[in-house]
């Protein structure tokens, strides 16, 4: 049983980190700012489960931290990105 | 796993479900970041990831610290409320921004 959860999270971790590698083409390859600037925000979300994985791979609760750190510092960037898009300044 | 042997097999099918479910549902939206054609429709994919794909980690993250420590864990809760309440926003915000380039783009052509 804990063999089938342990294989579970190997394929977890391999599907999330296929979607990290999804979301870096896109913020590679796309074609207007807001693209890039989405994908970046499913980037962030994608990187806080891979480390809320990492967490439960290994059985400690300072990857915890580490996902709410990430989580707070991906919406605060995603909202300073967009600002820039619409305005062309952060600081008015 | 090495702390984790004394789990029952009632709370570890739930965990391998709710992983499964979680890790499918964030390649999908992943990829539909990816194929779809239109920033518009672009934008869709990566709610899937955001709402069910990182609740179901979630859910299965709070039972499996549930199981290690025989007591109730519910911290994951507060990246729960963190995320939901703030996603929308986030994706409200790129939206505007992507709706008020392409007004100004289509007034610079004219």
């Amino acid at each position: 049983m804990m063999m089938a959860l342990g294989l579970t999270l190997y394929i977890a971790k391999a599907s999330t980190i296929l979607a990290i590698v999804f979301c870096s083409i896109r913020l590679l390859r796309g074609p207007t700012a807001q693209d890039r600037v989405l994908a970046l925000d499913t980037l962030w979300i994608c990187c806080m489960l891979l480390a809320l994985l990492l967490g439960m791979r290994f059985g400690s609760d300072v990857y915890f931290e580490l996902a709410m750190l990430i989580a707070l510092t991906g919406f605060i960037s995603t909202i300073a990105l967009a600002k820039f898009l619409m305005r062309g300044e952060l600081i008015e | 796993m090495n702390a984790a042997t004394e789990l029952s097999a009632c709370l570890v099918v739930p965990i391998i479900l709710f992983l499964l479910i979680g890790s499918l549902l964030t390649v999908i939206g992943a990829l539909g970041l990816l194929r779809l054609p239109n920033f518009m429709q672009r934008i869709h994919g990566p709610a899937i990831t955001i709402t069910l794909g990182a609740g179901s980690v979630l859910i299965a993250s709070m039972l499996l610290f549930s199981g290690l420590e025989s007591r109730p864990v519910v911290h994951e809760l507060l990246i729960t409320l963190f995320v939901f309440m703030t996603a929308p926003v986030a994706a409200m915000m790129i939206m505007r921004a992507a709706v008020y380039r392409n007004l100004r783009n289509r007034k610079k052509e004219s």
